[in-house]
């Protein structure tokens, strides 16, 4: 891998950060039967700010970001979004899950729908808005993800980067204020990799509120505005970007990074 | 091949196997000779035994009176028709028989199918046992078992007799269970009946048109009507207003004990009921099963990706799972339907007379025209499996999911 | 912007789950309770549950095991079960009409069965296939009886032609099909005439013989064994060409194939079986009359077959086409790759599925009670005949179909744990 190469010459994306808090958990605790997965997870996401999460397989990050928009139940503590606080009432949900985009490893495109309508289908059943509009503005996010030409095609036509960017403009055809991204390029091949990291990119300099769950560090280094690491279900380090690379403070950091950097 | 690059080469016999130009075409008509020899040494056998039983081959059998009685028919037929006219009230009570049971056994197993995966423990697994139940025994059991329950432990008509009778009907006196049937009232078309089916179609009329009005106002504005309270106050209000306002021309001509037996109504018979009830319990624990293996195919990964763009689960359901699930539960849903009707025709095990029952049973013992009879039996049958598994064919092609 | 910084200092232990989530009270919760609805379903399933049992338990525990008649069951007690027709008639359900002093014969046979299926399934043993190979003779020799000697013939007779091709191969004729022809013609030749001299001969030297059972005196559960097992294993071979054929791309064999197996899959196996009851010996020489048990097995391998060659085509279709590629670059030929590259994988994906084809027939045997064979469910109506037993229905139907549960349903768990063990495989 060459990170150190890539990051010199992309430069550091701007910060978009505000005062507003956008994501606040507090105290979160989560358990898969007794298996206990995230341990008093204390996190604040301000609005426009761009998060990186790493750690190793297992460490909870996955089960993190799917906590935010309730794929996931957590059973301790509160999670509150933009204000709505995430309980078992349908209506919080709703409103928070349109509100959050997320991005999968695995795409997760509906394979019985062309890309036009996996992108329209949404703003059509859950927002209703008029099939004419919701064409438009998924029109105009296939143009952002650069794929404007595969409208028409089936999921199953197209490579693994172009269905990685359709999978972005499904969710940000819900006009989302937050996304979501859990580990979006660990299934692609090397030369996708860089297509979709130019979307992610793209979205964080519009000033979009992201938490990314990647491996991607000269992604890290370029684009986050905080860079957090988990292992064991904790946050054990989080720092700006250029800090926590050139200077971990924790043992299990610097082991991590040594495994993922140094070849 | 002499504009080829190969060197030339004499042609000799072992060539006809090693060379891989004639190796092909050398190994078909090897097997072709064999074919058609064994062929022509069956039909020789078969000739010459049929020539020492004094038989030819004929199929004039069919246009002779039959002589014998079907005692459930849905065409008209005395013993004085013709064998095709017997062999074709058989068809008919195969495909009647297929046909309800296909319907009956599709309800139960998608419910069972869906009920199989509930997340309440109790419920599942009562499901299971209904499941491996009712498929780890053969059918033929139970449809005998079906069979004997619906002879044995039902009352006799004589019991319904009386002033305190030991038996009494359902449903205020509209359908009575026998030993030798259940008895059902049977609608009386009276005059005006026909305005009611009009107003009716009328109704349907309106729900398909205001279903299409909100597609399109879904399409223009994104908005959702709530059609389905529309459609059934649509589907109920006019007929049942055109009912009364007719002074009810349709009445029920119930059932009633005449004698040791009921009289009117409509009457079907225990060998029907056993035996289209069982298979439909039978192929239901197999429907079951492909419901859940198909909704179990679609990856829990849509579940979610809908999810997180905010749907409900009765969304994802009709837009995501469904959609995708179908494709997967229809091809073996529709053999399973081709295997019931298959085997309705163990209807023989509880006197239906089903095709296997007339032409291949009673015509075949009174004619002696086994050969032709088994023929045309099989004929029938192939041909309604080729139609199914034609249709299977048309609905994968149409249906594929698209892939590079 | 504020600093972000933060290194955790005290490692937070992993606590146990609060209580709901666990224990007994949590599965409860999570399991049975977690909506209103779920309650609901919960309270109507118990209500079904306990509607089921609540007649069937004291009918079924009470029954009465030895009573000489169903008069004198329902003399004792008219409110439970009569379980004495099985105590009195329970060898008649497994063996049908052999004598009684010959059950040894079944019995051993199926013993003999089983550990024949273990070298196949398990590979840990398979350095006894060679029991499995001569299993089948044996089994007929046990169970029609008769002289060893004319069933050994045949495996000399095969044991001969096999080592005839073997030193013609190596010694004498190169080209392989040759002398495939000649060893074939050498059998030809040994069953044609010295087969009965030698069987003869051998008789008298070493007379080893069972008393003869015909055909007719077999039923019960030994009929249905006799019919599913011999099908399931005769139509193996069959199968497996059939699903080549139908992969073949040569248009005529391919086509021969397709029309057999649609055939068959088109018509009831009732159709089938009466074929083989009433119309088979038309299809044969003049004078050939054999046993319906027999002709019955042969309608069963065919039926089966069918099926079979299905279920092995969609282990062939499970394959990735560079086996194929992968075998053809290794200078393998066709009948060397299918043997020793695609069949073993093919075949290792498709035991769940003739497992299951074997469920299917197995439950299917009880048909040949249409044709008046007296398989279990042909021997109700038999028992039901005898005027002591005459009106007896549930106590038998419940016997029989409880055997059939066991057999089959076992027999689905072990192909769904194959199936769970072939995914995890890969």
């Amino acid at each position: 891998m060459s990170e150190e190469s890539d990051t010199k010459d992309l430069g550091k994306t701007k910060d978009t950060t505000t005062d507003e808090v956008a994501i606040h958990i507090s105290n979160m605790n989560k358990w898969f039967g007794t298996f206990h997965v995230l341990r008093d997870i204390n996190l604040e996401v301000k609005r426009g700010e761009r998060i990186v999460v790493c750690g190793p397989s297992g460490s909870g990050k996955s089960t993190l970001i799917r906590c935010i928009n309730r794929l996931e139940e957590h059973q301790k503590g509160s999670i509150i979004v933009d204000g709505t606080e995430l309980t078992t009432d349908l209506k919080n949900i709703d409103k928070i899950r349109s509100e959050v985009g997320m991005v999968f490893q695995h795409f997760n495109l509906f394979p019985h729908l062309t890309t036009l309508e996996n992108c329209t289908l949404a703003p059509i059943w859950v927002r209703e808005t008029s099939e004419k509009e919701a064409r438009a503005i998924a029109m105009e996010m296939l143009e952002k993800v650069k794929i404007p030409e595969q409208a028409h095609k089936y999921p199953g036509q197209l490579s693994g980067g172009q269905q990685q960017r359709v999978a972005i403009a499904r969710s940000l055809c819900m006009k989302p204020r937050i996304m979501l991204f859990d580990e979006v390029t660990s299934a692609l091949d090397p030369e996708m990799i860089k297509e979709v990291l130019d979307t992610m990119i793209q979205l964080a300099e519009e000033g979009m509120t992201m938490i990314c769950v990647t491996h991607e560090m000269g992604f890290a280094r370029q684009v986050a505005n905080r860079v957090i690491f988990m292992d064991e279900g904790q946050i054990v380090e989080q720092n700006k970007p250029e800090k926590f690379f050139s200077n971990p403070k924790s043992d299990r950091t610097k082991l991590f990074l040594s495994q993922i950097l140094g070849h | 091949m002499s504009s080829s690059s190969f060197p030339e080469e004499k042609f000799r016999w072992g060539m006809l196997l090693s060379d891989t130009r004639y190796r092909g075409t050398s190994l078909q008509v090897i097997t072709f000779i064999v074919f058609v020899a064994v062929f022509f040494w069956l039909v020789d056998n078969t000739l010459k035994n049929l020539a020492l039983l004094g038989k030819d081959v004929s199929f004039d059998f069919l246009w002779i009176r039959a002589g014998y009685d079907i005692n459930q028919r849905l065409i008209p037929y005395t013993n004085d028709s013709t064998h095709a006219m017997a062999a074709l009230v058989g068809i008919l009570n195969t495909l009647l028989c297929a046909f309800v049971g296909c319907i009956i056994a599709t309800i139960l197993g998608v419910f069972v199918g869906i009920l199989r995966l509930s997340k309440n423990w109790i419920v599942a697994k009562l499901m299971s046992v209904y499941i491996e139940g009712f498929r780890n025994v053969p059918v033929l059991l139970w449809i005998v078992m079906v069979f004997a329950l619906l002879t044995e432990f039902t009352p006799a008509p004589k019991a319904f007799k009386g002033a305190n009778p030991e038996a009494s009907m359902f449903l205020f006196d509209s359908i009575a269970i026998t030993n030798r049937g259940t008895y059902f009232p049977a609608p009386v078309w009276g005059e005006g009946s026909i305005w009611l089916l009009i107003v009716f179609f009328l109704s349907v009329f309106a729900v398909l048109t205001l279903k299409r009005h909100s597609t399109k106002v879904k399409r223009a504005t994104g908005k959702d009507l709530p059609t389905f309270w529309i459609s059934i106050l649509l589907l109920v209000a006019p007929v049942v207003a055109v009912y009364f306002f007719l002074g009810k021309p349709i009445t029920l001509n119930y059932p009633f004990l005449k004698g040791f037996n009921f009289k009117e109504g409509i009457h079907l018979r225990n060998s029907f009921i056993a035996l289209t009830l069982a298979l439909a319990l039978y192929t239901s624990a197999f429907i079951a099963e492909i419901v859940r293996a198909g909704i179990l195919a679609i990856s829990k990964g849509q579940t979610e990706a809908a999810a997180s763009l905010g749907m409900r689960p009765n969304k994802i359901m009709n837009l995501i799972i469904l959609p995708q699930a179908l494709r997967v539960i229809v091809p073996p849903l529709i053999s399973n339907y081709l295997n019931l009707t298959k085997n309705s025709s163990l209807a023989i095990a509880v006197g239906y007379m089903d095709v296997r029952g007339t032409l291949g049973g009673i015509t075949l013992n009174q004619t002696g025209r086994e050969l032709e009879s088994m023929l045309l039996l099989m004929g029938f049958y192939l041909s309604v499996s080729l139609l199914i598994s034609s249709v299977i064919n048309f609905y994968n092609r149409s249906f594929q999911i698209v892939v590079r | 912007m504020a600093n972000v910084e933060y290194v955790r200092d005290k490692e937070i232990p992993p606590a146990p789950p609060p209580l709901i989530e666990v224990g007994v009270i949590g599965w409860v919760r999570q399991n049975l309770f977690s909506s209103w609805f779920n309650s609901l379903l919960t309270i109507l399933s118990l209500y079904f549950i306990f509607v089921c049992l609540v007649d069937f338990i004291p009918w079924a525990w009470g029954g009465h095991w030895n009573t000489k008649s169903l008069r004198e069951c329902l003399d004792l007690d008219p409110n439970v079960a009569c379980f004495s027709v099985l105590a009195a008639r329970w060898e008649q359900l497994l063996f049908g009409l052999y004598p009684a002093e010959e059950y040894w014969r079944p019995t051993l046979t199926f013993v003999l069965l089983i550990l024949s299926i273990i070298p196949i399934l398990f590979s840990r043993y398979f350095r006894y296939f060679w029991f499995s190979v001569i299993y089948p003779g044996l089994a007929i020799w046990l169970l029609w009886g008769g002289s060893f000697w004319s069933i050994a013939i045949v495996y000399i007779g095969l044991i001969l032609g096999v080592g005839a091709y073997f030193i013609l191969s190596s010694k004498l004729i190169k080209t392989t099909s040759v002398s495939l022809l000649a060893a074939f013609i050498f059998t030809l030749f040994f069953f044609g005439f010295l087969s009965d001299f030698l069987a003869r001969f051998l008789a008298n030297v070493l007379p080893i013989s069972l008393p003869f059972i015909e055909s007719l005196k077999m039923g019960g559960f030994t009929l249905s064994l006799i019919v599913g097992v011999s099908g399931i294993v005769a139509s193996f071979p069959i199968g497996i060409l059939l699903a080549l054929g139908r992969q073949s791309n040569l248009p005529l064999i391919k086509m021969i194939c397709v029309g057999f197996i649609e055939f068959i899959r088109g018509v009831p196996l009732i159709t089938l079986l009466f074929v083989a009851s009433v119309l088979l010996n038309y299809f044969l020489p003049p004078g050939t009359n054999f046993d319906i048990v027999l002709r019955v097995v042969i309608m069963v391998t065919l039926f089966s077959a069918a099926y079979m060659a299905e279920v092995i085509r969609g282990g062939l279709a499970g394959l990735p086409l560079g086996q194929h590629e992968a075998s053809a670059s290794l200078g393998l030929n066709y009948w060397q790759s299918q043997r020793l590259i695609i069949m073993p994988q093919a075949l290792k994906i498709s035991i769940p599925g003739i497992v299951n084809t074997f469920i299917g027939l197995f439950k299917d045997t009880t048909l040949v009670s249409i044709i008046s064979l007296r398989d279990p469910v042909g021997l109700a109506s038999t028992i039901r005949a005898d005027a002591k037993w005459n009106g007896i229905y549930w106590e038998l139907y419940i016997a029989i179909g409880l055997m059939f549960f066991i057999v089959c349903f076992g027999m689905s768990q072990y192909s769904q744990y194959l199936e769970r063990k072939l995914k995890t495989d890969n």
